[in-house]
């Protein structure tokens, strides 16, 4: 039993370590903060959840368990509003994101046609 | 939870447990200095209440939790796909910024549902309106299965 605890746990931490080096490579690869910010959240929703059960799983059923279990949770519940405020704050100064489908690099469409950054609306949020 | 004091009463009682479980020290000074932090924070809280009084709660119910489990494959997925285009060495993406309709109309509701494609790798919403999310997506497929609507489907079933 402890055997199998034992791989399971180094299951975890092994995987969870490549999908961290995996966010790390996407970041260099992709070509503009848009695309980067996904190779992030690789890390953050899979690479960091998987080395926390792989801890969890070497520490045995203790306060420290639940206390790891609480960090998965707080990574979990706060990545998505870290991104979302990164995202923000890049096209408030203005970047626009690299698409595929256009010719040129740069592509801004919204911007002027009362896309995301011109366009208040009081209900949101 | 209309009941103010009774929104405070369990809001401490929850925060100070979750203090003890992070302590995990019980000798009388450490346990009062818990105490009189909390009472501080819920002290702040209430304060700021009375600027933002809109306080929002999910409740746990068991639609919520299938959701959350069918949101962590859904997650896991993704993952395995955001991975291999990552190390893929011809990088098959294709970028696209993208308006998203969607009929779900609480607060409640479009924040779990933005937030949850925040947290799928591969896609992320930027903007969020009164009938319709700006998202950018990794690959025109991200796009595609956003605009399948299963994950708009299955928020718009949940009872909150």
């Amino acid at each position: 039993m402890s055997l199998f605890i034992e791989i399971l746990s180094w299951i975890c931490l092994v995987s969870g370590g490549f999908l961290c080096i995996s966010g790390g490579v996407g970041l260099l690869r992709l070509p503009d903060f848009f695309a980067r910010v996904h190779a992030a959240s690789v890390t953050e929703t899979l690479g960091a959840p998987l080395v926390l059960s792989g801890v969890m799983l070497q520490t045995g059923w203790s306060l420290d368990t639940i206390k790891l279990l609480m960090v998965a949770l707080f990574v979990l519940a706060t990545a998505p509003t870290a991104t979302h405020a990164m995202v923000k704050a890049a096209l408030h100064d203005g970047q626009t994101p690299f698409e595929a489908d256009d010719p040129g690099a740069k592509a801004a469409p919204p911007l002027e046609d009362g896309g995301p950054v011109e366009e208040e609306d009081p209900s949101s949020n | 939870m209309t009941n103010p004091s009774m929104y405070y009463l369990v809001l401490t009682a929850a925060l100070y447990l979750f203090w003890v479980l992070l302590s995990g020290h019980y000798t009388a000074l450490i346990l009062s200095l818990g105490a009189a932090s909390v009472l501080l924070v819920v002290w702040f809280l209430r304060r700021m209440d009375r600027i933002d009084g809109e306080a929002s709660f999910m409740p746990i119910t068991p639609g919520l939790v299938a959701y959350l489990w069918w949101l962590m494959c859904a997650v896991i997925k993704a993952n395995i796909v955001v991975v291999k285009r990552i190390w893929a060495p011809n990088l098959p993406i294709s970028p696209t910024w993208t308006r998203l309709e969607t009929e779900i109309n609480t607060p409640l509701k479009k924040t779990l549902y933005a937030n949850s494609i925040t947290l799928t790798p591969g896609t992320l919403t930027t903007n969020a309106h009164r009938d319709h999310l700006w998202v950018h997506c990794l690959t025109q497929d991200n796009a595609a299965k956003l605009r399948e609507g299963e994950m708009e489907g299955r928020i718009r079933k949940l009872k909150v």
